[in-house]
């Protein structure tokens, strides 16, 4: 279902040689050692020295962070151990203090947030982001990369881009065919159930045919039933060859999807490894236990 | 007292010169807060600087008509970019307050005293719409008759019997030139925010952030729109300063700015011909007020014990302000709003 | 009638724009010239000829200016005309500003027309004033703390009857009446910070609370009878109570409601208009005075000249200010108040009310504006639309100090009036306001925090 599903290929990863690059990628993991900044064979994304501080309060300090191109890559952490800013970080989102990092070859860190999604890297949102008075179809539309008609004068020509719209459409068509949300295309975005909108988010994220998806805790707020749904989907993007990072809490999730899994605790990466190296990890269960122990404190 | 006088002046008034002006203000208020969210508290800057860039080239420096046009254009791009830039990478709130006291600078700068003898002070000047009306192709002295249309030595009056409308000739062609003012900027308009241009801004007012997410370069977009509309209030202000054949620094307060919300709002923001029905209705509703009560006043069926004429505006404007936070409560969607798309306003 | 009908709606087309700021444009009359003489304080100036004549020359009316310093000439017929303030007759030490005694008007309708006022330097004729004139090109502009905006919320007249006495004195007079400014915005601007900082909503109306003080002494005074101290306490317990009033009918239910942010600010503009119209009608466009320390004797210490009113209403309003700190830091109330600010939410969930807190804020806020109407009146008299002017300053004011922080709102307040005071060093007076706005765009653009608030955590 994925292999047809990908309506425009990249240049650089071609449907056909994908399936066998991505597991020789995942399989390229297991040579990594399980500890803090291990390099990886084939990076698409490289961080060093990221250092995020607010006043006196340091939220992210990251020596080191590389994430293998074609995996799915967890980052896990107890609450206020800056997953989220270090996310906001590498998306252009938030200005590092210091650091810089390398997406695919280019220097990100002084990208801003839209020149970080143009060069192939989206993400999502914790709280869904979705445009409530804009309907489904649109919310898609918008997604796509390099519109002739987003440019004020060419806007003013409806030739000039009603073509490259109707191929726009298309792509649309079949990804919310995929994402099942086929039959709300017309429907406000508001009018969309939370799941709903989380698909909708990770759909319209395809538009842009990104090399790598950020996903800020996907299976927040989702109800069960959809979650496994989602959890396929977040698969097929692997598939398709896309390198996927995502935040998240629930441990089991991680196990399911994860192909490597990095734990930040305040504001550090504490360790890397595969989910069941990282399971076993004594330092993980402290992080976690000792987060929970202060919150019970508080 | 003559109920029929009254009503034809208000409906005179509903599609005459002076509604132009609230028309075209509130266009390009649209596209800034209708469809950007941009919260524009100085609409009525732009109006003053495009009425005084024209006045203060013609009048003050004796340039051609044409170039003191293109000056108001220009000292509106460069009013936009001077909010902008500040502002609108900040939160919303922030360009509403940086606005209202950029407006508030341009007026007190208007009239200020320290080159009163160019912008006239607090008098405000005159004498610049001379090239204007010298193009004026409605002759000062046809008479003809026409069924229920007829020119009388220039003024044309429309009469169909319960209520008339009557124009001057000057009238006539300050509308025919702001009702083509119009019927362009809702063409272009029209294209826009059914273009790929024009999502993106829906876009914006829905969540800007998510726009960014997306590869859109969400500052440079509001930007374009800010200037946008700007230009087009500053047009407004040409169309204000020319039907008057006078700028007074005092007639762009902050006021002006919110009475262009009162009309985006009455006729549905984010709806194309919003402001035309929002203007028409609130200069209609204005004037229906104000003359009804002073007609009433002067024939005498309200004491003037009760109210007396200098009371009867602020009384109207009481009414509008009224009107205004009831239709908010009420109607926010305006006339021609979509109850179902305003219902999922969580902001 | 049919005619005069015409013309009336001629003139109402005019008058509506003009609305908002120049009330006292009455349209009745359908030609006429008229003003009003105010010197610099915005006292009224009475005794004035001015004399109006046609094209050719011809004298048609000479007028004397009223008590209340108006004075009008009804004309028949549209056309030019000169009007000549005849100068000798002005009061000593006042020229008209510009140096333009004679004006020509074209009239198509009734016709404001200003003859700015100024001081100019006399030795020696002020009580204040007994050493003579040390810069004179200076003190040419002395006394020019206050605006030659007549429309200005003003404040600080005494020291307009210093003249030349140097700069460091002037510069003494203007900090002092700069800090005095800079507590009546912080009275306004405490409120309208608290409000934004529990609700999130930037409120517009918050300048029509400040006129509503204002109104209040003003009717408990002249129309009661009673003295001004008794009615400042009446009008500041009103103000709390409208304040009470407009969050109980209004602001509460839409927050109910779920009304967004941008509508209820544009909701609060309505309810400015409605409420400064209403004064408006109810109350005319003229400035009117309190009945007691119109013209107050001054303390002269030499160095500084001030009127025992503006020291006991910037002690009072300084020591409200101090303990509405105290009180947030230190009471129960005033700590739930902050723990609403920082996280509506969070606050409801640890059991704090967050109605009855916001209640509590809007009822102190509309209590403290009311305050800072009263005093700024208490120098200045009242004028239907003094709090619209003001409420820009309280905007500059709470955006400099950081959104959402009272401490922030107070220290801005201080900044900005001693900044508007002191900045007619340098500038012209009627610009004094324009430097207070550029420097809170300037602020805008290097430090949008504010300077005391601390950069916004995103995500």
């Amino acid at each position: 279902m994925s292999d047809e599903a990908q309506p425009e290929t990249e240049p650089e990863a071609p449907v056909g040689n994908a399936r066998a690059g991505i597991t020789a990628a995942r399989a390229s993991l297991a040579d990594v050692p399980p500890e803090p900044g291990a390099p990886k064979q084939d990076p698409i994304l490289k961080a060093t020295g990221v250092r995020r501080a607010f006043g006196g309060l340091v939220a992210v300090d990251v020596q080191h962070l590389e994430v293998q191109r074609g995996t799915i890559t967890a980052l896990i952490g107890p609450n206020g151990a800056g997953k989220t800013t270090f996310f906001n970080l590498l998306t252009g989102f938030d200005r590092p203090s210091r650091g810089e990092w390398v997406f695919d070859g280019r220097r990100a860190d002084r990208m801003r947030s839209y020149q970080v999604a143009r060069a192939g890297m989206v993400r999502t949102f914790q709280l869904t982001k979705a445009l409530t008075r804009m309907t489904v179809m649109d919310n898609m539309l918008i997604g796509a990369a390099n519109q002739v008609g987003e440019r004020f004068w060419a806007g003013l020509i409806p030739p000039v881009w009603k073509a490259q719209e109707a191929a726009n459409r298309a792509k649309a068509m079949e990804l919310l065919e995929r994402f099942k949300l086929i039959d709300k295309r017309e429907d406000y975005a508001g009018e969309l159930s939370g799941g709903q909108r989380k698909l909708l988010e990770m759909a319209r994220a395809l538009m842009l045919n990104p090399k790598m998806v950020m996903l800020d805790e996907p299976m927040a707020g989702v109800n069960p039933a959809l979650k496994q749904s989602l959890l396929e989907h977040i698969k097929d993007l692997r598939e398709e060859g896309m390198t996927v990072l995502f935040v998240e809490h629930d441990m089991d999730m991680v196990h399911e999807i994860a192909d490597w899994v990095a734990v930040m605790a305040a504001g550090q990466l504490i360790t890397e490894g595969t989910p069941d190296q990282i399971s076993a990890d004594r330092r993980v269960i402290d992080a976690y236990l000792g987060a929970h122990h202060d919150a019970a404190q508080r | 007292m003559d109920w029929q006088f009254v009503f034809s002046q208000a409906l005179t008034q509903a599609i005459g010169p002076t509604m132009l002006v609230y028309a075209l203000g509130a266009i390009g208020l649209n596209l800034q807060f209708g469809y950007t969210g941009l919260l524009n508290f100085g609409q009525a800057a732009f109006a003053a600087v495009g009425a005084y860039g024209l006045a203060l080239s013609v009048a003050a420096f004796g340039l051609p008509f044409w170039l003191g046009i293109i000056i108001g254009l220009g000292a509106a791009v460069i009013l936009a970019l001077l909010m902008g830039i500040p502002t609108l990478r900040l939160r919303a709130d922030y360009l509403a307050i940086v606005t209202i006291a950029a407006a508030e600078i341009v007026r007190r700068l208007f009239r200020a005293t320290v080159w009163a003898e160019h912008t006239g002070g607090s008098d405000g000047m005159r004498e610049f719409s001379d090239p204007f009306f010298e193009l004026n192709p409605f002759p000062p002295d046809a008479t003809w008759t026409l069924g229920f249309i007829s020119m009388d030595s220039g003024r044309l009056i429309v009469d169909f019997g319960l209520f008339d409308l009557q124009y001057s000739n000057r009238d006539l062609w300050v509308m025919a030139v702001g009702w083509a003012l119009i019927a362009i900027f809702l063409g272009i308009l029209g294209l826009l925010v059914h273009s790929p241009w024009g999502r993106v801004l829906k876009g914006i007012r829905e969540d800007e952030e998510a726009v960014r997410s997306l590869g859109k370069n969400v500052f440079a977009y509001k930007m374009q729109a800010l200037v946008i509309g700007g230009l087009i209030g500053a047009v407004a202000g040409f169309v204000f300063a020319l039907a008057r054949a006078n700028v007074q620094p005092d007639a762009f307060s902050t006021d002006f700015t919110f009475y262009f919300y009162i009309v985006l709002i009455l006729g549905g923001a984010a709806r194309l011909f919003g402001p035309v029905l929002g203007a028409a209705l609130f200069w209609f509703l204005y004037n229906i007020f104000a003359q009804g009560l002073s007609e009433a006043i002067n024939s005498g069926l309200i004491s003037t014990d009760i109210i007396n004429q200098t009371q009867v505006g602020p009384l109207v404007f009481f009414l509008l302000g009224l009107g205004m936070v009831l239709l908010l409560i009420f109607r926010p969607q305006g006339i021609l709003g979509n109850r179902r798309e305003l219902m999922l306003d969580v902001r | 009638m049919r005619r005069a009908v015409l013309l009336l709606s001629a003139a109402f087309a005019g008058l509506l724009l003009g609305l908002g700021v120049n009330s006292s444009a009455t349209a009745q009359d359908a030609f006429g010239v008229h003003g009003t003489l105010e010197n610099q304080q915005d006292e009224p100036v009475a005794g004035v000829s001015i004399t109006v004549a046609d094209a050719a020359g011809t004298e048609i009316a000479t007028v004397q200016s009223a008590e209340d310093g108006t004075w009008a000439v009804p004309l028949d017929a549209g056309g030019d005309y000169l009007v000549t303030l005849d100068e000798s007759t002005l009061p000593d030490g006042l020229v008209v500003r510009n140096g333009k005694p004679e004006l020509e008007v074209t009239i198509s309708s009734d016709r404001t027309v200003l003859f700015p006022l100024d001081t100019q330097v006399v030795g020696g004729t002020d009580p204040g004033g007994d050493e003579p004139s040390t810069s004179g090109e200076e003190s040419g502009e002395t006394g020019g703390e206050s605006t030659a905006d007549p429309e200005a919320a003003e404040n600080g007249e005494n020291l307009g009857e210093i003249e030349d006495e140097g700069g460091a004195t002037r510069a003494a007079s203007l900090l002092v009446s700069g800090l005095h400014f800079g507590l009546m915005i912080a009275l306004a601007a405490v409120g309208l910070s608290m409000v934004f900082g529990t609700t999130g909503l930037t409120n517009f109306a918050h300048g029509d609370l400040v006129t509503f003080g204002g109104v209040m002494a003003l009717l408990f005074n002249l129309t009661f009878g009673l003295p001004v101290w008794v009615a400042a306490i009446a009008a500041v317990l009103l103000g709390a109570a409208f304040g009470w009033v407009q969050d109980w009918g209004l602001w509460s239910r839409l927050f109910k409601r779920g009304t967004g942010l941008v509508s209820m600010m544009i909701i609060s503009i309505g309810v400015a208009l409605l409420i400064r119209f209403a004064t408006l009608f109810f109350f005319g466009g003229e400035r009117k005075r309190y009945d007691e320390y119109v013209g107050q004797q001054p303390w002269d210490f030499g160095w500084l000249v001030i009127a025992p009113k503006e020291v006991v209403t910037g002690l009072i309003a300084l020591g409200v200010c101090i303990a509405v700190g105290l009180a947030l830091v230190y009471t129960r109330l005033g700590k739930a108040t902050r723990a609403v600010a920082d996280n509506p939410s969070l606050a409801a969930s640890t059991g704090i009310n967050v109605t009855q807190v916001v209640r509590l804020v809007w009822t102190i806020g509309g209590g403290l504006a009311a305050m800072s109407g009263v005093f700024l009146s208490i120098s200045d008299g009242v004028k239907f639309d003094m709090g619209q002017h003001l409420l820009l300053m309280v905007f500059a004011a709470v955006v400099l100090g950081g959104l959402g922080t009272a401490f922030g709102a107070f220290v801005g307040a201080m900044l900005i009036g001693v900044f508007v005071q002191m900045s007619t060093l340098v500038i012209a007076p009627e610009l004094k306001y324009v430097g207070a706005l550029a420097v809170l765009i300037i602020i805008m653009l290097t430090r949008p925090q504010g300077i005391l608030g601390r950069r916004e955590r995103i995500g």
